[in-house]
């Protein structure tokens, strides 16, 4: 039986022979591409490339604006203190904390929305198998084009990966 | 972020980046700090002095535990004396870091790649530091818990409306939204750092640190849209948090806190001391760890003319405060500013027009901005001058309020030195520890910044 396969793994000296190889592998129709890269290319178009983070943010923000008041309120109401005969419900003072509470919460849900839409931590992955890969974080730009792409292994994905100039090819272990 | 990161002029001194940086030498320079330890001699000593400044905080924060805070200078009339000077410097120091880092990236200005991680790291050690003070000058700090909501028997809730409970959400909030920014940006960077490292120990803590971080397209796309949001929430949390430190003074109905012109104030002075902060911490570091090809003559100049921009907006606070006592007609608020200035602690009311109304002056002439030891002097002066505007706001303000017989004076105690002087160390210690083990300036960002550049030729 033949041993399971994770995906081809190609290295890229430079951002431009990268961003190539990614386009025309795009033209011949793979789909299951994974790209790696030093830092972030924006320029670089995968299918699904895409983020919801805003939206998520938003709503997380909004729900910690109606908590973080409600919050106020309940417990103002709970335990009444009359100063000056000002009103229970004195909102105006609540404003402060609720712009607070908004933020913090906006933001530790957008945290966690990020680990989980990366699936994060996840401290091993089969790319990390090829001893080069290390420089994905440092220098070299990574393409893989993954097993169950239906161009894969044709002969015209790594025909692609060599024409923009791949350092080396390699295939890379489930 | 979309659009590409250009220098904003390019000539031989004007670059954000010594010519001949590739992706492999920044990447070598910034990591190689924390992994190879270069001037250990440098490290040793600055470390071991602010370690032993952190023992005689600990004797200091444990004596003041056991005796109560009658062992500092304060007492009625003055109840507020250095433990809230520091606490306002340093969440001043703190709040500039953060403000620097979200505000120059959501203006996208490039300038910001090589100074953003030490200037976040900076927040998050200053804030340590402001908040171990909100802590030590309660009187019973084991109830320090009491300001947190929560549903007990006792049937009782914080009092909302206080600007103290406001502070308390603001710099909880901020503390944890400056910590969450700073590692979303530090993410790929401990990937660089697990797999430059020699070590199997090494590779597997930042490994787990980075928590796998592989530098997948679509990771970035995300990590990308957290951090501009994450820098959006940040900047104007900031104006929140120092506001809501103006509100803790002009809330009360003392002479010379009483005034609206306090939350901007505040948010300006905060400013104004985070960024000479910022200069007194880079300077020695470049020429330290030799890092000019990275924190380059234009940073230093660019950071210098912020420095005197918010000075600026510091002298015309001052002015409005004083305009506004003065065209009150209120003969408090007037006593407040000639007592100020001639009273018993003039001398503080010179000092801080010395360090930060004068010193900054000489930021006008590009020949002194450019000499880097006339820099790192005006910025220790700044850092001086508004230690002692606290401390004139604090302790000017209490000492003379309405009734001559509640009148006092306040010395401070060998505590109230010790504390400050250890609280100093804590920063230092946490800086140096920060320095020894993570990278301080942002790798990824740096890297983009080589692309870019190799783009434009």
């Amino acid at each position: 039986m033949k041993a399971r396969v994770h995906g081809l793994l190609a290295a890229f000296a430079t951002e431009v022979s990268f961003r190539e190889a990614l386009r025309d592998l795009g033209k011949a129709g793979c789909v299951r591409v994974e790209a790696y890269t030093p830092y972030p290319v924006e320029s670089v178009v995968l299918p699904g490339a895409t983020t919801p983070l805003a939206g998520i943010m938003l709503l997380a923000g909004l729900a910690g604006t109606g908590g973080g008041f409600f919050l106020q309120w309940f417990a103002t109401r709970n335990y009444p203190l009359n100063v000056g005969g000002r009103p229970v419900n004195s909102w105006p003072a609540f404003v402060p904390i609720t712009v607070e509470l908004m933020i913090l919460t906006s933001a530790v849900i957008g945290v966690l929305a990020f680990f989980c839409l990366a699936g994060l931590p996840r401290l091993h992955h089969p790319v990390f198998s090829d001893p080069r890969f290390k420089r994905a974080s440092q220098d070299r730009f990574f393409i893989c084009v993954r097993a169950d792409d239906p161009l894969y292994p044709g002969g015209s994905v790594r025909r692609i990966l060599t024409d923009a100039h791949a350092e080396s090819i390699d295939e890379v272990p489930a | 972020m979309n659009t590409p990161l250009k220098p904003l002029r390019s000539g031989p001194d004007e670059a954000l980046l010594a010519p001949g940086q590739t992706l492999e030498s920044v990447t070598r320079t910034i990591s190689d700090i924390p992994l190879r330890h270069p001037y250990p001699r440098f490290w040793w000593t600055g470390f071991l002095v602010a370690f032993a400044l952190v023992m005689l905080l600990l004797t200091a924060i444990a004596w003041v535990f056991t005796r109560g805070v009658g062992i500092w200078g304060v007492n009625v009339p003055i109840a507020w004396g250095f433990a809230i000077a520091n606490f306002v410097w340093w969440i001043g120091i703190g709040n500039a870091g953060t403000f620097i880092s979200a505000s120059l990236l959501l203006m996208h200005q490039p300038w910001r790649t090589s100074i953003n991680r030490l200037a976040e790291a900076m927040t998050l050690i200053a804030v340590v530091c402001a908040g171990l003070f909100t802590l030590i000058h309660l009187g019973r700090p084991e109830f320090v818990y009491w300001l947190v909501p929560y549903p007990g028997t006792t049937g009782l809730w914080p009092q909302f409306r206080s600007p103290l409970d406001w502070d308390f959400f603001a710099v909880s909030a901020y503390g944890l939204v400056s910590l969450m920014f700073w590692y979303v940006g530090l993410l790929p960077d401990l990937a660089t750092m697990r797999d430059r490292s020699g070590t199997r120990f090494k590779a597997r803590l930042y490994g787990l640190l980075s928590l796998g971080w592989r530098g997948d397209a679509r990771h970035w796309i995300h990590q990308q849209k957290l951090y501009v949001l994450l820098a959006g929430l940040a900047a104007p949390l900031v104006v929140v948090v120092h506001s809501v430190v103006g509100f803790d003074f002009a809330v009360a109905i003392l002479p010379g806190w009483h005034s609206t012109i306090f939350p901007p104030y505040f948010v300006a002075g905060a400013l104004f001391s985070g960024m000479s902060m910022v200069l007194t911490l880079i300077i020695p570091l470049r020429a330290v760890y030799k890092l000019q090809g990275l924190i380059t003559a234009r940073h230093l100049d660019l950071m210098a003319k912020v420095l005197m921009t918010t000075g600026w907006i510091m002298i015309y606070s001052y002015f409005c405060d004083g305009f506004n006592a003065w065209r009150s007609g209120n003969i408090f608020d007037r006593f407040v500013d000639v007592n100020r200035a001639i009273g018993p602690y003039a001398g503080y009311f010179w000092v801080l027009m010395a360090c930060n109304v004068i010193a900054p002056q000489f930021l006008w002439s590009s020949r002194l901005r450019r000499n880097v030891g006339v820099l790192f002097v005006v910025a220790l002066l700044v850092n001086v001058g508004m230690w002692v505007e606290r401390f004139v706001i604090v302790v000017t303000s209490l000492h003379r309020d309405f009734l001559p017989s509640s009148w006092g004076m306040y010395h401070a105690t060998f505590w109230d030195y010790a504390t400050l002087a250890g609280s100093v160390g804590l920063f230092i210690a946490l800086l140096f520890l920060f320095l020894r083990y993570l990278p301080a300036i942002s790798m990824t960002e740096v890297r983009r910044l080589v692309a870019a550049k190799e783009e434009d030729r």
